[in-house]
């Protein structure tokens, strides 16, 4: 019955296996969209059907974020992965959610532009999204929610929704980009969406510190500098290890500015390479990264932060000075020591959010400040709890 | 229009006295009538009854006090918006914030400030200028528009090409939602992004009592470029050229020659005489960057008859003298005047500016224009004479017709003034009705009962009783206890 409705769509379907789980659970059936008619297709036949639905991209995540309570159909958007239109005298790009963070970048480099959002090449812009992923550069240029200008939605009744526009200065009406980013596909599919972009930098150097003995004092040099840099990055890769630093200067004039770094901070060297570790992923979508936590704070709080992660046995990487950091077990890790290490850096981050852990039991996002409001937006907006349920902060 | 409080105005009216000072309680008639519009004169209403509360416990205590008495309430900063977003409810209360204008604290280290609603824009900046740094967005009314009302507004600027609007430079605030509840919402929590959906809600989600800001480091060097040009096309190349070389200057504004002529009559700017239009392009950043930008700045403009350069913080104000007195000065040279706001794709400028042009000549209406070249934003002021029989409506119809210009163009009916009253109509040229039933879900979830600044924004309220979805009731799952819905 269930089958039949989603076969009557038209929609290209298919068994799932065991490779297509989300978070540990597997659905029952594949559903492969290819455009946002079919999109909507498909929730309406989920929602007569009853059943659950979770939308996925490039996969980079899907472990991220609590098992959903129940998912019968996976949303692989794969196929939807059209560069809808590239204004690039307006420096705005308008894209499918299943087209690439690598592909996109492809595109827009051909007319020397860019999304100043870092992500994994293999993401998608719709999973990016959702789980309102960010990189390096947010410093300068913002979080993904920061740099969207337009989206367009399917709703879980199958509704076809649109926010924003195609140009930067918009505020006609709610953003409900900024609602869905970060949102975990438990609002609803984003199906497409439109970006404001920045030309590619003409250079780039690198300044790096090897071992930054006073991480907080030298990120605060660094971020007050009028060199402007882009990011600035600490790595520990374990317990007890030096922290390396490393600010990226992009632009005009980009090696005489990361001079003048060198000499405010008084330490490192200016490269136009980055440092080996910049370039490592695990920090971001690591397919065979179990366990990774995210850990929000101000930078004046960030000695507090390291301490607990050094004593806590967790290497970590991030922007002390957007006040962000990815940590991860260096060693071996139990469900009770994950715990631990959480509960410490939640008395000394404003918030720790535990992205991916197998564990059933670990609370996986802390205090959540506006959670009734956030239950009557999801009640809203899925009041079948189809979409993803279970898998956001407080069971939504 | 003479008052009509509703019925449940004078119970309620009691119960405000009876809970909050003396004077932060206005019904006095001619009181009341001070606070019948903002920005936005040709909409007035006169509220029920005007509170100004001092504490955020006591916006709170109002708000709780209008949902036990089913009486809606619209909240008011300074005033200054330009959309009757701050239109009062003849049979409501309005809430104004002025009272609360503490700066609360100021963290450099964390580059934030946290402030109450009713400071002005500017306080911000000054209370951190002298330690090198500053509030970016920057509202034309900066002197005197709240925070608070920017929050609600997300309001731009002239500098908000390269920085971005206010919704980019929060990063927490406190609310008292609709139904009356003190919330507070911050970037860094983990959950929805509800801060990023309450700035530029147009005050119909709840009520900003504190708002976090992120302070900017004030940069290193700022280069101020006046260039003329012959005629509006040879000033909208240079605007493509300069975007199509890879530069983001901090602004790039443009006025035509009537907006010019208005701003020699108003503060005699001293614009380089017979300029069809000029361009006022500002650079900054590191001083090594600006100084390559400028330099290949000069060979974009090389179409301008006359190029200066602001040589210190004087000359840049002189620059920006002309354009900053653009709305008031059209008093000059017009009895009566509509400021539009509309929005197009840069690249579409010259052919949306050349149809505005046939539509001024068809209804033989003059249209000054002034905008914000770099991102296409149209501030085009509609001049007529309200003496002359018929005028303003052909003002109006003119100015209607540039929003759907912006339209058809792929733009936005507004790009900082906000929907408002004014605009509601216009939504539903520019969103389907799903696009904006979905809008109003977020309403739904905030306020349920309407009572949050009702008739802004949307066109027609969508009733919260009415839940999208094929099936009606309880979830099974939740019935057999397997499942708690949210």
């Amino acid at each position: 019955m269930a089958r039949e409705l989603l076969e009557k769509t038209g929609v290209t379907l298919r068994d799932a296996v065991a490779d297509d789980a989300v978070a540990g659970v597997t659905p029952r059936w594949v559903a492969l969209p290819e455009t946002v008619e079919e999109v909507s297709a498909v929730l309406r036949a989920c929602a007569e059907g009853d059943l659950a639905l979770t939308p996925a991209g490039g996969g980079t995540k899907l472990h991220w974020g609590a098992p959903p309570e129940r998912c019968d159909v996976l949303l692989d958007l794969c196929c939807l992965n059209e560069v809808l239109e590239h204004a690039a005298g307006d420096l705005v790009v308008r894209v499918q959610a299943g087209v690439t963070m690598g592909a996109l970048a492809g595109v827009l480099a051909a007319e020397g532009q860019e999304l100043a959002l870092d992500a994994p090449s293999g993401a998608t812009v719709g999973g990016t999204l959702a789980t309102a992923a960010c990189g390096p550069r947010a410093f300068r240029y913002g979080a993904a929610r920061d740099l969207l200008i337009g989206v367009t939605v399917v709703l879980a009744d199958g509704t076809v929704a649109r926010s924003g526009g195609k140009v930067v200065k918009n505020v006609a009406g709610y953003d409900l980009g900024k609602l869905f980013t970060g949102s975990y596909g438990t609002l609803g599919v984003i199906a497409e969406a439109a970006f404001r972009l920045h030309p590619l930098p003409p250079d780039r150097r690198w300044l790096v510190v090897g071992d930054a003995r006073r991480p907080r004092e030298l990120a605060a040099v660094l971020a007050a500098s009028q060199a402007e840099p882009s990011a600035v990055e600490l790595d520990r890769p374990g317990p007890g290890a030096p922290v390396a630093m490393a600010a990226l200067v992009e632009g005009t004039a980009a090696e005489e500015r990361a001079r003048a770094l060198r000499d405010a901070a008084g330490a490192g060297e200016v490269s136009p390479e980055p440092p080996p570790w910049w370039e490592s992923s695990w920090w971001d979508a690591p397919p065979d990264e179990e366990v990774l936590v995210e850990a929000r704070f101000l930078p004046s709080a960030l000695d507090g932060v390291l301490e607990a992660a050094d004593a806590h046995a967790l290497r970590l990487r991030g922007s002390p000075v957007s006040g962000r950091l990815r940590l991860s077990p260096a060693g071996e890790v139990t469900e009770e020591r994950l715990a631990a290490a959480v509960a410490a850096l939640r008395e000394r981050a404003h918030a720790a959010v535990v992205l991916a852990a197998p564990y059933e039991g670990v609370d996986r996002w802390g205090p959540v400040g506006a959670l009734p409001l956030m239950r009557r937006v999801k009640q809203q907006f899925d009041p079948g709890r189809r979409m993803s349920p279970g898998r956001f902060a407080g069971g939504i | 229009m003479t008052p009509s409080p509703s019925p449940a105005i004078a119970p309620l009216t009691a119960a405000l006295r009876s809970a909050l000072p003396g004077d932060s309680v206005i019904t006095d008639p001619v009181r009341l009538r001070t606070y019948e519009c903002d920005g936005l004169t040709y909409h007035r209403a006169v509220p029920g009854v005007v509170t100004l509360p001092e504490t955020a416990e006591q916006v709170a205590l109002v708000v709780r006090l209008c949902n036990e008495h089913g009486v809606p309430f619209v909240a008011r900063g300074s005033g200054t918006g330009l959309s009757g977003g701050a239109l009062p409810r003849e049979d409501g209360v309005l809430i104004v914030t002025s009272k609360m204008r503490r700066i609360l604290e100021i963290d450099l280290p964390d580059r934030r400030a946290v402030v109450e609603p009713g400071v002005t824009n500017l306080a911000i900046t000054e209370a951190v200028r002298d330690r090198g740094h500053y509030y970016a967005p920057d509202p034309s009314s900066q002197q005197v528009c709240s925070i608070g009302g920017n929050v609600a507004e997300n309001s731009g600027g002239a500098h908000c090409l390269k920085y971005g609007f206010t919704v980019n430079h929060v990063e927490a605030c406190e609310i008292v939602t609709p139904d009356g509840a003190l919330v507070r919402l911050d970037r860094m929590d983990p959950g929805y992004d509800l801060l990023g959906a309450f700035v530029g809600s147009e005050g119909t989600l709840g009520i900003a009592t504190k708002v976090t800001v992120r302070l900017s480091r004030a940069p290193e060097a700022v280069t101020t470029v006046l260039a003329a040009f012959r005629s509006i096309e040879e000033g909208g190349r240079a605007v493509s050229a300069i975007i199509g070389a890879g530069i983001v200057p901090a602004a790039i504004e443009m006025m035509d020659a009537l907006a010019i002529e208005a701003a020699e009559a108003a503060v005699a700017c001293s614009y380089p005489a017979g300029a069809g239009a000029v361009l006022i392009v500002e650079l900054d950043g590191p001083a090594a960057e600006v100084q390559a930008q400028f330099a290949r700045l000069r060979e974009l403009c090389s179409g301008a008859f006359e190029l200066r350069v602001a040589a210190d913080a004087a000359e840049r104000a002189a620059v920006w003298r002309g354009r900053k007195s653009a709305f008031a000065a059209v008093g000059r040279i017009s009895p009566a005047y509509i400021v539009q706001d509309g929005v197009v794709p840069r690249t579409s400028l010259p052919r949306v500016l050349a149809a505005i042009d046939r539509l001024s000549a068809e209804h033989g209406i003059r249209v000054a224009n002034v905008f914000h070249a770099g991102d296409g934003n149209l501030h085009p002021l509609v001049l007529f004479d309200d003496a002359e029989p018929g005028a303003g409506e052909r003002a109006e119809v003119v100015s209607g017709a540039i929003l759907d210009l912006c339209v058809e163009h792929g733009g936005s009916i507004t790009g900082e003034h906000g929907v408002g009253v004014d605009k509601a109509r216009y939504m539903p040229k520019m969103f389907t009705g799903d696009d904006l039933d979905t809008m109003q879900l977020v309403r739904c979830a905030f306020d349920p009962r309407g009572l949050s600044n009702p008739g802004k924004v949307f066109p027609t309220p969508r009733l919260c009783g009415e839940v999208p979805g094929v099936r009606k009731g309880v979830h099974p799952l939740v019935e057999s206890g397997k499942a708690e819905q949210f």
